[in-house]
């Protein structure tokens, strides 16, 4: 077996956010949005992110794909066989990384441009990095409006975004975070807002996809039944950390971290004979402003104990065969 | 078998608009049985939250029952104007909405909300009797009583939930309709919430209408189940029924198109289409154009809804025998 080099390589990232900044006077506190988050990426392979509203996953997202600069940390994307210091890229190195590593938002009636056509939308990335010229743009949109299931393509190219339903727009999200052929895609929530039958089949076109362009992807979303569909790892966040993060199956199976085992005891089974074990624990999820050096679940873990109190946040640890927790309990 | 509170028979409703009539709710009949839970589950624009509001009549002014009869405890709905439909709101039936942000006016404190509704549908209460029925609702609801004089910005999501669902059960309604009070919350928030609901339905003995477009949500709350499709109740049964013995084709895709943490990964089914533009409707069943089943009766022939024993109904022509 070769060992290949991760496509995506994340060290102790950190973004915090200024609360309450003024003109002159300096903030005083921060969210801290990302908190010291690591993970690799094997290409061809997804992570999962899961996590509530507020535990960071977007943030992280956004780093990834430079439309955020991090507060400190490393990015390190294996590119073209050259490693990229995503982190400190700048100006027209940017546009060439954005080349490889593309997003698609949550929501299609707001990611796309109403006054623009289907095909002004999908070619925009072509004309950015200036790929081909006119017929091998169309041609180009032609063929992933296919790939994506719009067909036929000429009946979409000419049409205008509120003429397409929720899953049809998503579509052409889609195709045009594929269009340039990136290497690396930062999905945030691309299936929350459509609904069930169409949210399967948006499912099954990105792993599709994923297989046929050898495309690699983060997968970021709230719902642990999602996650489970569309990634090989998985990684659950709370407060800005990464506390478990492992073989998907294999955290969902058996998750360590009470955190994720409260997050996955809470999760609604389509099955109304299934009788499951609640886990309770305390309060909600609070914002992380200038939290307390302590594990960020201290508060509300129902094993929290003396030694939670007084140490640092536990670290990611390899429990086994690449199953990581950061717990002092698990 | 408990008593029928509420019966709804090939109930119609259009949404009047400039480029025609939308058929939002085609022939749909179901009854509530006292202490009973109904979920009804379906796709956006399938109808379900149009169900809701036309038990109230708290419909857009677009908006036309143009047929079917709604009969609450013998009293047909359908006829009776706003002043007539007043004392049945709130007393009787009461609604919880999606957006609780929304319902709970931010200038006032969230327990003087309540105490309003209080006072508007039931015999005087004394400023101290109000306040402490408050304070029982909060208990009920899981919240700090104390929290009744704070304002609603100063509320979490979940809280916030939970004093519009306080405030529903205010007047001891005898049904209270949910109508996905639990999409925009947390799966740990959503679950307390949930859990809560079933114990005070239990404890109160009121029914419950619960709608939502997740059938895992509706897996743990309900015990029927209606599934809705462009308008029509295509299959009403048991809860289990519906989840291991389904008979309508669009059933049988929404069941397999849905993801699970449990069990086995089984690959997902897609479901071809979209669903119809309810301006004009497919003829026949509504169902045919995505249908795998479809038949030429199918699209000729609207199919009737009817019971295939043990309560199960189906409007199909060709009910499937699957087991999931």
């Amino acid at each position: 077996m070769t060992v290949t080099a991760p496509l995506v390589r994340v060290e102790g990232l950190r973004k915090l956010f200024p609360l309450n900044q003024g003109l002159l006077r300096p903030a005083t506190s921060f969210i801290h949005a990302v908190d010291g988050v690591s993970f690799a990426i094997a290409p061809g392979k997804s992570l999962a992110l899961v996590g509530e509203s507020g535990s960071g996953k977007t943030t992280t997202g956004k780093l990834l794909v430079r439309l955020l600069h991090p507060t400190d940390g490393q990015i390190v994307m294996r590119l073209n066989d050259a490693d990229v210091a995503v982190t400190t890229l700048k100006g027209d190195r940017v546009r060439a990384f954005r080349r490889h590593v593309q997003m698609i938002f949550q929501d299609p009636y707001e990611s796309l441009n109403p006054r623009r056509t289907i095909y002004d939308t999908v070619a925009e990335p072509l004309y950015v990095q200036g790929i081909g010229n006119v017929l091998d743009r169309q041609e180009r949109v032609a063929e992933l409006l296919t790939l994506v299931g719009l067909t036929p393509p000429s009946t979409f190219m000419f049409r205008f975004p509120h003429e397409l339903s929720g899953g049809q727009r998503q579509r052409v999200a889609i195709a045009r975070a594929l269009v340039i052929n990136p290497a690396f895609v930062v999905a945030d929530e691309p299936t929350s807002m459509l609904d069930v039958s169409i949210r399967a089949s948006v499912m099954q076109l990105m792993q599709r996809l994923a297989e046929h362009l050898h495309v690699t992807y983060l997968y970021i979303t709230h719902d642990l039944a999602v996650a489970r569909y569309m990634s090989d790892r998985l990684a659950v966040m709370y407060l800005g950390k990464i506390v478990e993060m492992g073989d998907t199956e294999e955290v969902l199976h058996h998750p360590q971290h009470p955190y994720t085992q409260a997050l996955l005891s809470a999760v609604p089974v389509p099955d109304p004979g299934w009788k499951r074990t609640p886990i309770e624990i305390k309060g909600g999820v609070s914002k992380p402003v200038n939290p307390p050096p302590r594990c960020r679940f201290y508060d509300r873990c129902p094993l929290a104990a003396k030694i939670c109190e007084d140490n640092d946040h536990p670290p990611l640890e390899d429990k086994s065969a690449g199953h990581y927790v950061a717990c002092y309990r698990a | 078998m408990a008593e029928t509170i509420l019966q709804v028979e090939n109930l119609t409703m259009h949404y009047i608009t400039r480029a025609g009539a939308v058929s939002a709710v085609d022939d749909v009949s179901f009854t509530l049985a006292e202490g009973e839970s109904l979920g009804l589950v379906g796709e956006s624009g399938c109808g379900k939250t149009s169900v809701a509001n036309s038990l109230l009549k708290l419909l857009a002014d677009n908006a036309r029952i143009t047929g079917g009869r709604i009969l609450f405890k013998g009293v047909d709905f359908v006829p009776l104007n706003e002043a007539q439909m007043r004392p049945y709101r709130w007393r009787n039936i009461a609604m919880v909405f999606q957006a609780a942000m929304n319902s709970l006016n931010p200038v006032y404190r969230v327990g003087d909300q309540i105490i309003e509704a209080l006072e508007t549908h039931l015999s005087p209460y004394s400023f101290d009797q109000a306040r402490q029925r408050v304070a029982e609702l909060f208990t009920m609801v899981g919240l700090d009583p104390r929290l009744m004089d704070q304002y609603p910005h100063e509320y979490s999501g979940g809280m916030r939930q939970r004093a519009v669902i306080a405030m529903a059960l205010a007047c001891n309604p005898d049904i209270i309709i949910a109508d996905e009070p639990t999409t925009a919350l947390d799966v740990i928030v959503q679950d307390t919430l949930l859990r809560q609901l079933q114990t005070l339905q239990a404890r109160i003995g009121m029914s419950m209408i619960y709608i939502s477009h997740d059938i895992a949500v509706i897996a743990e709350v309900s015990d029927r189940i209606g599934v809705m499709y462009a308008g029509k109740l295509v299959e009403l049964a048991s809860a289990e029924d519906i989840f291991h013995q389904p008979l309508h084709p669009y059933t049988i895709a929404l069941m397999s198109a849905f993801p699970s943490v449990t069990g086995p990964r089984r690959a997902l089914q897609t479901l071809p289409g979209e669903p119809p533009d309810l301006l004009h409707p497919p003829d026949g069943c509504r169902f045919h154009p995505r249908c795998p089943f479809a038949s030429n009766q199918c699209r000729e022939q609207t199919p009737l809804f009817q019971d295939r024993g043990g309560g199960h109904a189906v409007a199909c022509w060709h009910p499937q025998e699957t087991r999931i």
